[in-house]
């Protein structure tokens, strides 16, 4: 067991932030993630073995991951990566595998900044070979340099798709066609927010200018709603939308494509917070539940702190310096002295930037009328085979809460509980209860937080040493 | 005005709701979340005649036959399977326990034998080669307990009781010979008769009627794995009731015992003891070697009640006229569908086939006689 004074869940942005912070400030960090170095989905290191001749070339998140991963190596936090973490007792102890081993650590105060998982509402075909969500694109892209296919259909809503399409052509890939559910109005709409971050509103222009210099056809206000072939993606058919989304009828058109990205927002991921049973609240513009929490970012929970992404979307930026803010509050409360009115200035950043960031988040979440591309047939659950005719039968049996569903259909019960179909269903849930989704609650969350190797949780054991408790009353 | 409302909707609450509504009673299951949304949904699912206690095994035995066909009678599949239990030993200690348990419930009309270590494995070749002794019974099984709210669901509506979910009961007060029922969403009845089955949370609801039952609770641990090629074919479980475990048509293997978390009425259950959680799968992992190179996918508690004997808590409140207590029964996923189908007849004035009411299950243990009105007392 190794003890400190804080422990960082998630090593993205907010994460590695607030462990620079709050080592700098004299605390004794420990630094955990599941992936082999920090950064995070955004700044996602490229692998060992790549190396970087051009930095220029590699755009200016490389740039900025590097200094951060630069600037944590330089920091007193101690490090500890390939850590998936399992279980989380009040205290705490953080239990976390490692090679196949259950390592334990210990610190009365918790910094969670696990990020975000992406949301997807299901189509027919969305289990085929070639597609993907734009998040596992993203990771192929940036740290495998792989394409998703050779002629590549990125569809969903927010500015990740001209991302990951210019990625692609980047890349030598060819993009079919890019369908965006929002309109141009809808971007119209949100700009003055976006104004706060000339920067990023120009690079999101950039990757617009040179999908159409290479010709991609680009379908706003349209949803996918179906992806063809048989073993393999073949072609999508896609349809206009009403202002929920829902596409309209009579009105296909096909597009020829050996793979599809798609992804529809982004949802944090609250598990820790959940486990640990601190009140959540629903915010739609910021992808859906986050742990309610004062201006330290500390939870209902005391000394547990969220940061970053997952509590509440707010983009890269605004991850940064939550998590700088946190680190920051955090020594500040252990009694350590820090700049006050450095924590002012970066309070001050930290507004411009979620200004941009939820105006962004709140143009990529679902809207209602989005469920209606699940077919009766097309299936929701992946992991347990639950189809959408099946949830809709559960519905009309009764059901009105996610975990009741769970339970009812097992949707959201196999290896990945609930992280790819829990959105799907719950919208499908809150669409019979007036299209409001904190009436229909949040999964719980459950020990381990991945599926985790028998061996790594038993270890090795001999029966005749084992204690039993005493037997149960006979 | 209903002739009974029913507190609680576990599979207490709902068998007995089932009953009456059958015979033709007006009933109104009032229930804090949703129908077997705590113990008897959560449950490990387990319906074998040698993992209850010896008290309860003239209970248990009828309920399987009811369990028999209870998917078919509510109109929903709750997957019950009959595949028998295997019950193992280790060592010395535990074969001695092993052969005085299952010598009392074989005395009770069980069909259970003891069998050596060779047969035991013939039967159930995914058994270790350590077992020393082991106890085999070929009737009963288990059931998806996640399934039963579902089923109870659709068949209490077919019956006509009234249904009232999200509806925590927080007054009973006396009216006349009856009582009004209120809860948190606003909801008001009347009813001839009162019955708490409320699980866990019968010492709040007695407090509603100025009365303490010593009830208190147990958190429980379940564990399931993911889906493995078919290796286990019967419910398998451990001399001592330390474990229970069954592989399911999914391949997925449950893995219980009555280990135990943290958690109370109040917070719900709330925390995974890690010793506890390795305590339970190691001793899966004796008794199956094929655990070996599997992923435990989730681990999961739930409340269940406890009384200070580990006996049933089933009969007339003592010093309430018309209302009854209906819970703390071990096993009770097992015993429910026939506890709730006595109740119901003796509620009906019929003559019961077992006692239920009776001494060791009486609520008056508990509670020091007094000849007056307890409820008039605390209005
Ligand atoms: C595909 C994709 C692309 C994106 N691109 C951009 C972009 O260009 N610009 C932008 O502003 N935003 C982007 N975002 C949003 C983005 O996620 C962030 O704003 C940013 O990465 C958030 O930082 P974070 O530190 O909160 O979380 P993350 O960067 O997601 O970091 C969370 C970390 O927690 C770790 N973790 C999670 N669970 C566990 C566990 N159980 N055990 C151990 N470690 C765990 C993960 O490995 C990860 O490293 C993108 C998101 C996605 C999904
Ligand atoms: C993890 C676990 C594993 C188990 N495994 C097995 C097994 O394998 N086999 C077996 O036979 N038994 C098993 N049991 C025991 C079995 O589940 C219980 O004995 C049985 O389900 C109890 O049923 P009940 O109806 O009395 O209680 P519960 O199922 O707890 O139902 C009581 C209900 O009352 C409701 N309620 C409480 N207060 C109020 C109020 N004020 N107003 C309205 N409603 C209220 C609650 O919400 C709850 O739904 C297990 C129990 C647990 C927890």
């Amino acid at each position: 067991m190794s003890a400190c004074d804080v422990i960082v869940l998630g090593a993205g942005p907010a994460g590695a932030s607030a462990a620079i912070e709050a080592s700098k400030a004299g605390l004794n960090v420990v630094l955990l993630d599941a992936g082999a170095a920090a950064g995070g989905q955004v700044y996602r290191a490229p692998p060992g073995s790549f190396r970087v001749t051009d930095a220029e070339a590699m755009g200016p998140d490389f740039a900025i991951g590097d200094g951060l991963r630069q600037e944590l190596a330089a920091s007193p936090a101690k490090c500890f990566f390939g850590r998936s973490v399992w279980h989380i007792a009040p205290g705490f102890v953080v239990r976390a595998v490692f090679e196949g081993n259950t390592e334990v650590y210990e610190a009365p105060t918790l910094i969670v900044a696990m990020g975000t998982h992406e949301r997807v509402i299901p189509m027919p075909g969305w289990t085929l070979p070639g597609v993907m969500g734009l998040a596992a694109a993203t990771i192929l892209l940036k740290s495998q340099r792989i394409l998703p296919g050779e002629n590549t259909v990125v569809a969903g809503t927010g500015p990740l798709l001209a991302a990951v399409a210019a990625s692609i052509l980047k890349g030598g890939g060819k993009v079919a066609a890019l369908v965006e559910l929002s309109t141009r109005m809808d971007w119209v709409k949100a700009l003055p927010s976006l104004i706060s971050r000339p920067d990023l509103l120009k690079r999101g222009f950039g990757w617009l200018g040179e999908l159409r210099a290479a010709g991609v056809p680009i379908y706003r206000g349209h949803a996918l709603t179906a992806i063809t072939g048989d073993a393999e993606v073949t072609g999508v058919e896609i349809a206009p939308v009403d202002a929920q989304w829902r596409p309209l009828a009579g009105q296909r058109r096909t597009i020829a494509a050996d793979s599809v990205t798609i992804g529809h927002g982004l949802v944090p991921s609250t598990e820790v917070t959940r486990l640990m049973g601190a009140k959540h609240e629903y915010r739609h513009e910021q992808g859906g539940w986050v742990a309610l929490r004062n201006e330290d970012f500390e939870t209902t929970i005391p000394n547990i702190f969220v940061a970053g992404d997952g509590a509440g979307i707010a983009g890269a930026a605004a991850a940064a310096l939550r998590g700088r803010i946190t680190g920051l509050a955090v020594a500040r409360r252990a009694g350590r002295k820090i700049d006050a009115s450095r924590e002012t200035t970066l309070r001050a950043q930290l507004g411009k930037a979620e200004r941009f960031g939820h105006a962004i988040s709140d143009l990529m979440q679902a809207r209602p009328g989005l469920i209606e591309t699940m077919t009766p047939e097309t299936i929701v659950c992946r992991c347990e085979e639950v189809t959408r005719a099946d949830l809709d039968s559960a519905i009309r049996d009764g059901a009105r809460d996610v975990n009741q569903m769970k339970a009812w259909t097992r949707c959201g019960m196999g290896p990945c509980q609930g992280r790819m179909c829990g959105e799907a269903a719950a919208s499908l849930l809150a669409a019979v209860q007036g299209g409001d989704r904190s009436k229909v609650g949040q999964l719980t969350a459950r020990p381990p937080l991945r599926p985790i190797p028998y061996e790594a949780i038993v270890g090795q054991f001999d029966y005749a040493d084992m204690e039993l408790p005493e037997p149960q009353p006979g | 005005m209903f002739d009974t409302a029913i507190i609680g909707g576990g599979i207490m609450g709902c068998a007995s709701a089932l009953e009456l509504a059958e015979a033709g009673m007006s009933v109104a299951l009032l229930e804090r979340r949703f129908l077997a949304s705590s113990a008897s949904g959560v449950n490990a699912g387990t319906l074998s005649l040698t993992d209850v206690r010896a008290a309860l095994v003239p209970y248990a035995l009828r309920s399987v036959e009811l369990w028999r066909t209870l998917s078919e009678r509510l109109g929903f599949d709750i997957h019950y399977r009959e595949i028998g239990s295997i019950t193992v030993a280790f060592n010395d200690r535990e074969a001695e326990v092993l052969r005085e348990r299952i010598a009392a419930k074989a005395a009770l009309g069980i069909a259970v034998d003891i069998i050596n270590a060779k047969r035991a494995r013939e039967i159930e070749p995914a058994l270790c080669e350590d077992v020393k002794l082991a106890a085999y019974c070929a009737e009963g099984g288990y059931a998806n307990s996640a399934a039963t709210g579902r089923a109870y669901r659709l068949g209490l509506i077919r019956a006509g009781v009234t249904l009232h979910e999200q509806a925590e009961v927080t007054r009973i007060e006396r009216n006349g010979d009856g009582f009004v029922v209120s809860t948190a969403n606003g909801v008001s009845l009347n009813a001839r008769r009162i019955v708490l089955a409320g699980g866990s949370w019968l010492g709040g609801l007695g407090k509603m009627l100025g009365i303490d039952f010593p009830v208190h609770w147990r958190v429980s641990q379940v564990s399931v794995t993911e889906r493995m090629k078919p290796s286990v074919s019967h419910v398998v479980s451990h001399a001592y009731g330390l474990l229970t475990l069954k592989q399911s048509d999914n391949g997925t293997i449950l893995i219980g015992g009555g280990w135990q978390g943290k958690g109370d009425p109040e917070r719900g259950p709330a925390e995974v003891l890690p010793q506890n959680l390795i305590g339970n799968l190691r001793l899966a992992l004796q008794t199956i070697p094929a655990l070996q190179g599997t992923r435990i996918v989730r681990t999961w508690l739930g409340l269940q009640a406890h009384t200070p004997d580990a006996m049933p808590l089933v009969g007339p409140i003592p010093g309430v006229e018309n209302a009854f207590i209906l819970g703390g029964v071990r096993t009770g996923y097992t015993c429910g569908p026939y506890v709730g189908k006595l109740f119901a007849d003796i509620l009906l004035g019929k003559e019961p086939e077992l006692p239920l009411f009776h001494a060791p299950f009486n609520p008056s243990r508990f509670t020091a006689p007094s000849g007056n009105e307890r409820l008039a007392l605390t209005a």
